[in-house]
């Protein structure tokens, strides 16, 4: 079941996308999101969905991968629209005994399934081609000016990509925690919700004992490795703007004149 | 020159109730002397709780002496302007390989070290790049670390502190954690560190096969050294090594016995090839 | 004839990018009372095969039977099987999760739906046979040294009454102390208790100590199955599969080609060195 989870996910892969700027990558999943929500008609949509589609393209990342993605939202994807569906009042053009469609809530569901979709979509495809490190570096830059609030801008930063180093680390531990407590008789199939809540206890009082074990290494290691927080430290890897970003940046622009056009029909 | 200098260490673990007040003292390091000459190769011994990993923190100035004074490199580690100095030339390596790598890709760990130390980022490619090939994981540098196996991950975390170009590397029992195959590919990584780059090496670790081919070894029991010189002389004392419940490699160990019930063995037998070679001796 | 493992194959993610053929036809019978290793380097499928014995993974093909019983049966209690089968994974103190160490001990016994008095018994019964003193009882299990968690952790498992207990590496991370005084517990249970014992392990040394048959699993097939002395004349063959005979048995080969005629079957230094005095005193007469 974990595993269908690819959201998040990094996909290896040498393409146009995968080299770009994390920080393009980023704000243009932003502006393309707040897009979305500005689209009014079937066009914006319709331009929304062509553009994803020519990015995924270009990006090389599979498009049955991409949509294997979207398994882990369609409950709450068949319940927008089941909820805009019979709650949005108007025009009926169906009704039995108490269910009433309106024209309004067709609409309302099909737009605000395909923006929900779309959304899904694009960003996914942010985290398939940039690396969680790449992601945690562009975020860090793009959130520099907070700095002067004394935001700890650096530090936010590390926890996050360590954060992503030890989720895999962790789950084959609570993998194997599981088993052993089973071993031992523990029963996490049957019963109701109080008493599976109980059978979690074994699971994660471990969990986090373990967790606190590995941060406690983890923050010594790094001592040692003469960590001191961002002051003073350079990069292996600082970000830079190539000629490419600079094409993305061109496209990004058009994509939000097109947008905004569209509105107009 | 010496790398590693302890003039009577004492290092207390003080525990306190919820109070404060002062529980119990342990006395973890118990008025430890000992010169480490730069260059060589030395094994630290001993079960766990003999105080061998207390020392270790101690060299990296992750923990301060309560008495006694330790000078690594020449520098005093109760001297805090000095902590960052020391623990560049004292690098550090521990025992579990999963806990000590922090980035997601190969090559970002090893670029951590030089990345804190403001290192120019052109100069760390450089390194990053020598210090894989010396532990021979150059290949790997764009893999995610979770995809390694545990002797592999090691051998990252020993580039990781390479890196650094550090003088001295102490291990933590690097290998307590590996399958046989895993420890054999850190011990032989580490060897050639020491031979190749001339890095002094303190190994800390329980598995008598490991300290073998070293320069010196010393044997901890209950916070103090107990016994120290080269393996041969080390291994020559099976009696005494039992009582401190170490190990000792087989071969030694059926020596030991051999000329116990009578058979005019030499003392200290390491290899195999000894053994042969003493018993052809002994047909003749 | 305690458990049978009839053509058992196990594929690890089948139809995915991660598909592994984990297990390859695997045909082993355990009887009630042998003292077994297992040997074989990480991902030769040996911990996956101990998890098909009592039921925590489901083999891909073939059958596992218990006492007779085919495990997949529909009507059959895997649950019952995990009490009979008792498991410990590796670096088992990491599954310790109750503020005493009695309490925990008392977990698996509590999870079997026994009597509160039948719970205790067992509890205190099973830290007996780990040799955990009345002293360390109501202690924290975390405040415990790393060997002595180990030995709670294995309590844990005894207090179910496992006929079988299997072990994965038992002794990993724990020094020269610690590992001797675990075995030697196991070993003890073993004779006292006349349970069958599977012992997973890395070490050749440990393996020829005690245990009187080793199983040798390389790209998850079973390669090698006999007494220490069969399996171990094959060092050879070992060594390409990554594995290696005890030290001494390297000796006493190299002794024989250097024209020194003793026997070359010992895995102990205790059966090298009579090998030894043997030749020597004949030499002597």
């Amino acid at each position: 079941m974990i595993r269908d989870i690819t959201i998040g996910q990094y996909y290896p892969a040498d393409s146009i996308l995968h080299r770009l700027d994390p920080r393009v990558k980023l704000s243009g999943t932003l502006i393309y999101i707040v897009c979305l929500f500005l689209v009014k008609n079937l066009w914006g949509y319709l331009i929304a969905a062509l553009c994803l589609g020519a990015i995924i393209r270009l990006s090389k990342v599979p498009f049955g991968f991409i949509v294997r993605g979207l398994k882990t939202i369609i409950i709450l994807l068949l319940f927008t629209v089941a909820f805009n569906l019979f709650l949005t009042s108007g025009t009926p053009i169906f009704e039995w005994k108490f269910i009433r469609i309106t024209k309004e809530g067709v609409s309302l569901a099909f737009s605000m399934a395909v923006r929900l979709i779309l959304l899904i979509l694009g960003s996914s495809l942010m985290t398939f081609t940039t690396t969680p490190n790449q992601l945690t570096d562009g975020m860090e830059s793009l959130l520099g000016p907070l700095k002067k609030l004394h935001v700890p801008v650096h530090e936010i930063a590390m926890m996050m990509s360590i954060a992503l180093r030890f989720i895999p680390i962790l789950l084959e531990e609570t993998d194997k925690i599981m088993k052993a407590q089973q071993a031992r008789g523990a029963d996490f199939e049957t019963g109701g919700i109080i008493k599976r809540a109980k059978a979690m206890v074994p699971i994660l009082v471990p969990l986090f004992i373990s967790a606190f074990r590995r941060a406690g290494d983890l923050a010594m290691a790094m001592e040692a490795r003469c960590y001191r927080g961002g002051e003073g430290r350079t990069k292996m890897k600082p970000l830079k703007y190539h000629k490419p970003d600079g094409i993305a940046w061109v496209a990004i622009v058009c994509f939000i004149a097109l947008t905004v056009v569209s509105r107009r029909f | 020159m010496k790398m590693i200098e302890a003039k009577k260490l004492i290092f207390e673990y003080i525990r306190r109730d919820e109070e404060g007040n002062v529980e119990s003292i342990d006395k973890a390091l118990d008025e430890i002397s000992l010169d480490i000459e730069k260059g060589d190769f030395v094994a630290i011994l001993g079960h766990n709780g003999s105080g061998k990993s207390t020392l270790a923190k101690q060299i990296n100035a992750i923990l301060m002496p309560t008495e006694g004074t330790l000078y690594v490199n020449g520098m005093d580690t109760k001297e805090e302007d000095k902590l960052w100095d020391i623990r560049q030339s004292a690098g550090m390596v521990f025992q579990n390989p999963d806990n000590q790598i922090i980035a997601t890709v190969v090559e970002e760990d090893v670029g951590f070290g030089p990345e804190n130390l403001g290192v120019p980022t052109e100069e760390i490619w450089k390194r990053v790049e020598k210090s894989l090939r010396a532990v021979g994981m150059y290949e790997y540098r764009d893999h995610s670390p979770n995809k390694l196996s545990g002797g592999q991950k090691q051998r990252v975390a020993i580039a990781g502190i390479m890196a650094m170009k550090p003088q001295c590397i102490v291990l933590d029992e690097p290998t307590a954690m590996l399958d046989p195959d895993g420890r054999k590919e850190v011990i032989r990584t580490i060897r050639e560190l020491n031979k190749e780059e001339k890095v002094t090496v303190l190994l800390i670790t329980h598995y008598m096969e490991e300290v073998i081919h070293a320069d010196k070894v010393i044997v901890m029991d209950d916070g103090k050294v107990v016994m120290q010189g080269t393996p041969r002389e080390i291994f020559s004392r099976v009696e005494e090594l039992k009582r401190y419940r170490m190990d000792v490699p087989q071969i030694t160990e059926l020596a030991y016995e051999l000329k116990q019930k009578g058979m005019p063995l030499p003392d200290g037998i390491l290899t195999i090839e000894e053994f042969t070679e003493a018993m052809k001796r002994l047909e003749q | 004839m305690a458990i049978i493992l009839d053509k058992l194959d196990y594929v690890y993610s089948p139809g995915t990018a991660y598909e592994k053929h984990a297990l390859k036809n695997i045909n082993l019978v355990i009887n009630d009372g042998e003292f077994i290793g297992i040997i074989g380097h990480t991902g030769s499928g040996k911990s996956t095969l101990i998890q098909h014995m009592n039921g925590l993974v489901k083999a891909t093909g073939g059958t596992v039977y218990y006492n007779g019983a085919d495990i997949y049966d529909e009507d059959y209690k895997l649950k019952d099987l995990r009490t009979k089968v008792g498991l410990v994974f590796q670096y088992p103190e990491h599954q310790l999760f109750e503020t005493t160490v009695l309490k925990d001990v008392q977990f698996g016994p509590k999870n079997l739906g026994l009597p509160p008095l039948e719970v205790d018994l067992r509890a205190y019964d099973a830290l007996k046979q780990v040799g955990i003193g009345d002293d360390l009882i109501d202690a924290s299990p975390f405040e415990l040294s790393g060997g002595q968690k180990r030995r709670v952790a294995i309590a844990g498992v005894l207090a179910m009454k496992p006929e079988v207990l299997i072990l994965d590496e038992p002794t990993a991370g724990l020094d020269p102390k610690g590992r001797d005084e675990i075995l030697d517990q196991i070993a003890k249970i073993h004779k006292e208790q006349k349970i069958t014992v599977i012992l997973v392990s890395h070490s050749m040394e440990d393996v020829a100590k005690y245990v009187d048959r080793i199983i040798v699993m390389n790209h998850g097939e079973a390669v090698y199955d006999g007494a220490p002395k069969e399996v171990f004349a094959h060092y050879k063959e070992l060594e390409q599969i990554g594995l290696a005979a005890p030290q001494v048995t390297y000796a006493m080969h190299a002794l024989r080609d250097a024209g020194i005629p003793v026997t070359t079957d010992a895995t102990t230094v205790e059966e090298a060195r009579d090998a030894i005095l043997a030749w020597y005193r004949e030499e002597k007469k």
